[in-house]
């Protein structure tokens, strides 16, 4: 009896391990509609950990990796307006609600939890949808962010050319740790 | 005994409940540490007269309208030096986020002109720790002026007009406001005065920048001549400037003591005394256009 307990909190711990997800691929984008020019971001280099287990997630993004198609927009965007390098990493920590691990499909999800941009949190909650493929999982989400809650200004002169919210698109591949 | 399998059982839920308290943590811990490139030393490719360690991003052109007014000291007879104007048309285009290509004509002497520029070593911090970003600037230039059926001596060939510069930039961007840059610098010049002065002039620059605002700074660049004759008559070459930065625009209001905006004609032939009110007002305005998209 002593054993079997010992054994169940063993196999307990040990499978709560390996309900622990990192990121296989990370794509996060976000997309400013302005009148007088579009602007897309595109970043391959997030860094992430789901917990299957317990839903708690949590997500880093280097922001001097957001690649512009202009080399200018690139420049302005870490040293005018994210400050990248006080502030070089957005982040995430927060928990996804209504997540069955053990079904199939698509599933309708929400995160909820603290968001830091440019060295601001707020605490968001956002849809999204998680796909259980065989081992894998992929996380999908898109939402809005207003520019402006992160304290990030944009001067008169240019405020034709950038949207005062912008739309990210999250798009994970996680992969068992 | 059932005490032990208690104290296990706390034991493996504090090993979980701690691996759960703070994911972002953990996250941060996983990560390899990564190199960060340091950029933005400078807002232009010009410091004040001279060639900063910026380079174009990659497929940029850069249209640079550069300009002198005469010396300040000229009084209302020449209404503090608006009556004179020494213009440089340039272009300048990035080829890799490192490697650029420019060229550009200056009224002064009729001046033309032709240059690239690499960026070898990037400031970096993290995983890989490089302190200064070096950039190597090399130049061609020639004289068209004066013509060759109004040169007195009847001597002065093609290969007469001819100067080159090569210069390395070495600059440290020590945090968001302050970047300071060197320049050890040489210039041959095919024909010279050799009572005066050497072919070859070396020189040592030192300049730097402030950021005042996000988009405003100061800027300063100061060259000193190592192997000037005591004959020679002409000055260092000193300059203040301010850099408004809107969009596309790079606006740099200069004032400094030569009209020159090639290298030759504003290190080795500065003639004005900046102490003495010899001071010109100019402007550097560049406008970037993106040619080709980033891969």
């Amino acid at each position: 009896m002593r054993y079997a307990l010992l054994f169940f909190l063993f196999a307990a711990s040990m499978s709560s391990y390996a309900q622990k997800y990192t990121a296989e691929k990370t794509f996060i984008s976000f997309y400013s509609d302005a009148p007088l020019e579009d602007i897309t971001a595109e970043n391959v280099k997030t860094s992430t950990i789901f917990n299957a287990a317990t839903g708690d997630i949590a997500f880093s993004v280097p922001m001097k990796e957001f690649k512009f198609a202009k080399s200018l927009m690139q420049e302005h965007f870490n040293e005018k307006y994210v400050e990248s390098e006080k502030f070089p990493k957005a982040t995430f920590q927060g928990k996804i609600v209504d997540f069955k691990p053990g079904t199939t499909g698509v599933q309708q999800v929400k995160a909820q939890g603290k968001l830091t941009i440019h060295g601001v949190t707020k605490d968001i909650d956002v849809p999204g949808t998680i796909e259980v493929k065989g081992k894998k999982l992929e996380m999908k989400s898109k939402f809005t962010v207003k520019v402006a809650d992160y304290d990030i200004s944009i001067p008169q002169l240019v405020f034709n050319n950038i949207a005062e919210q912008v739309d990210v698109t999250i798009d994970f591949i996680y992969k068992p740790m | 005994m059932k005490f032990s399998t208690i104290l296990f059982c706390f034991l493996c839920l504090s090993i979980t409940v701690a691996a759960q308290d703070d994911l972002l943590k953990e996250l941060e811990k996983s990560q390899a540490p990564e190199v960060e490139y340091i950029e933005q030393t400078f807002k232009g490719t010009r410091l004040v007269n001279g060639q900063s360690v910026e380079t174009k991003g990659q497929g940029e052109l850069e249209f640079i309208f550069a300009h002198r007014f005469g010396p300040m000291n000229g009084g209302l007879y020449e209404l503090f030096g608006l009556d004179q104007a020494y213009v440089r048309l340039g272009l300048e285009y990035g080829v890799t986020d490192r490697l650029g290509f420019g060229f550009g004509r200056n009224s002064v002497d009729k001046t033309m002109d032709a240059y690239g520029r690499l960026k070898v070593l990037r400031q970096s911090k993290g995983a890989k720790v490089m302190p200064v970003t070096i950039t190597a600037f090399g130049q061609a230039a020639i004289k068209m002026s004066p013509r060759k059926e109004d040169d007195p001596t009847g001597t002065l060939t093609t290969v007469n007009r001819m100067s080159y510069t090569a210069q390395l930039l070495i600059a440290r961007k020590f945090n968001s406001k302050l970047s300071l840059q060197l320049m050890p610098t040489m210039i041959h010049r095919n024909r010279v005065d050799q009572t005066i002065e050497d072919n070859d002039q070396f020189a040592i620059g030192v300049g730097g920048r402030l950021k005042v605002s996000r988009s405003v700074a100061l800027t300063t660049e100061y060259y000193y001549r190592l192997n000037t004759f005591e004959t020679n008559p002409n000055k260092d070459v000193l300059g203040f400037g301010i850099d408004i930065e809107t969009g596309g625009h790079v606006f740099q209001l200069v004032l400094t003591n030569t009209r020159g905006l090639t290298e030759r004609a504003w290190l080795t032939e500065t003639t004005g005394d900046f102490f003495d009110g010899d001071i010109h007002l100019g402007f550097n305005i560049t406008r970037t256009f993106q040619l080709a998209e980033r891969k």
